[in-house]
């Protein structure tokens, strides 16, 4: 079904309806084999939203954000951990279907982008699906 | 080859899905007199809406304001009733053998259960592919697959007087422990909390079965297994304590929920583009006559995966696929608002 991709969604339903250059953070996706790949994410979107339209490997996102599949598993960097708060239970659930699962598991596409979350560093598993 | 075509299903379509793309291609095929079976490797009808949003709103289905994935998946069933489409669920189209010629096509399909169709036309509304359980990534566990590693049980002698360690905390993880502790010689359930999102008598019931020491819970992941030829000896447990553990046991049961593959649509001998079917926007027909792909699953200029468009394609579809079915007929176009003649199939004059 509305499996979009960012982009499409953008482009449809106009997300960003002017107001202002909108807020950008820094976020560095690390891949299983330690490459790092730092990309501008909108303040408001989510942090999956952000590593799709950035082609971030590692991030499959099969549902689209609907927290509906676990593909979208990242593992939070410790000093980050408190400022993106922690899962929420039907994240937990969800996260019962990923794989090698950590105290500092996310799904990120339950993750927004907020300012305070500038320069987050996030590591993605080796397999998602 | 005469034997087969005995035993196999006649039918003038196919339907490989049974997502909302391939619910309303019945309706829409049906309105042309087009007899329609239809095969889901899920237990029930809804694709993805059912399997991944049963909950979530939808909310650009147009004339809809707002609905659920479950919701539009009962309507459209509603709606294609009177059509009686027979659906086998539970199963997946293998193999896809054209036996027609470009005018006359003709098909004939196989599914992993072993029934046969014969189809004057195959509509492929296959969405993201087929749902498949996700296999945990330790290290050479497809050599134990079918043999020692099970996804599914399928015979339940399979495990009888056998160890059998179950990993997950769904519903599937805590059926099976329930169902094969009568059978097993012992049951190990594997899991990352000790908080399982399944039916809450199935927990309890675990539970007592836990405090009876009937079975054993383990709170942690398994990393690794150990046998040789495809029979298992053990698997090995890291505890969410770092204590690393060998489970000695003869079947192992990954329960980690599905993900979507295009599985045996690859080999099907149509042209593909990025894991998606191509087709033309004047019929959906693939790169071989007689074959339409309708939905998620195919692609052309501007393509929206939106159900909506799904919706647009089978109609269309539908139009080029009874030139196949009924050669010698002309269609006329009709509306069901005026129609006496749809109206009738609709069964509501």
């Amino acid at each position: 079904m509305a499996k979009m991709s960012f982009e499409d969604a953008a482009t449809r339903y106009g997300a960003e309806p002017g107001g202002g250059a909108p807020t950008k953070v820094k976020i560095t996706f690390v891949d299983s084999q330690g490459q790092a790949r730092s990309v501008e994410g909108e303040v408001g979107s989510t942090v999956m939203e952000t590593a799709r339209r950035n082609d971030i490997p590692e991030i499959a996102a099969e549902c689209g954000g609907a927290c509906a599949c676990a593909t979208c598993h990242v593992y939070v960097d410790e000093k980050w951990a408190e400022k993106t708060g922690k899962a929420s239970q039907m994240e937990e659930d969800m996260l019962d279907f990923a794989f090698d699962v950590k105290p500092n598991s996310r799904l990120c596409c339950q993750i927004t982008v907020r300012p305070e979350l500038d320069g987050l560093v996030l590591t993605t598993p080796a397999q998602q699906g | 080859m005469n034997q087969l075509k005995e035993a196999a299903i006649e039918t003038d379509v196919v339907i490989v899905g049974a997502g909302p793309a391939g619910l309303f291609s019945v309706f829409e095929l049906g309105l042309l007199d087009i007899k329609a079976h239809v095969i889901d490797i899920l237990p029930r009808a809804g694709g993805q809406c059912s399997e991944l949003y049963p909950e979530k709103p939808i909310y650009d289905i147009p004339g809809l304001p707002v609905c659920t994935g479950q919701e539009l998946t009962d309507n459209l069933l509603k709606q294609i009733e009177p059509f009686h489409p027979t659906f086998h669920f539970n199963e997946m189209v293998e193999t896809l053998v054209s036996l027609g010629t470009a005018e006359k096509p003709e098909f004939r399909l196989s599914t992993d259960a072993g029934k046969i169709f014969h189809a004057k036309v195959v509509f492929i509304a296959a969405g993201g592919g087929s749902f498949q359980p996700k296999k945990p990534p330790i290290p050479k566990i497809e050599s134990y697959e079918g043999t020692s590693v099970f996804y599914a049980v399928r015979r339940m002698e399979d495990f009888r007087d056998k160890n059998v360690v179950i990993v997950g905390g769904g519903d599937s993880a805590l059926d099976w422990t329930l169902n094969l502790h009568p059978v097993a010689k012992s049951i190990t359930l594997v899991h990352r909390r000790d908080q399982f999102r399944a039916a809450p008598h199935s927990v309890s019931a675990m539970q007592e079965l836990v405090a009876a020491g009937k079975i054993d819970f383990k709170l942690g992941q398994i990393t690794a297994v150990e046998g040789e030829d495809g029979e298992l000896a053990g698997a090995i447990l890291k505890g969410n304590d770092g204590v690393v553990e060998k489970l000695a046991c003869e079947r192992l049961m990954p329960f980690f929920g599905l993900t979507m593959k295009l599985g045996p649509v690859a080999d099907w001998g149509l042209q593909l583009n990025e894991n998606l079917i191509p087709v033309d926007t004047e019929k959906f027909e693939t790169s071989h006559p007689g074959i339409f792909a309708v939905g998620d699953i195919n692609s052309y200029p501007g393509k929206l995966k939106l159900i909506l468009s799904g919706f647009h394609e089978v109609a269309l579809a539908a139009q080029k696929a009874h030139r196949y079915v009924y050669p010698d007929k002309k269609l006329l176009f009709q509306y069901t608002t005026s129609s006496t003649n749809l109206q009738k199939k609709l069964g509501v004059s």
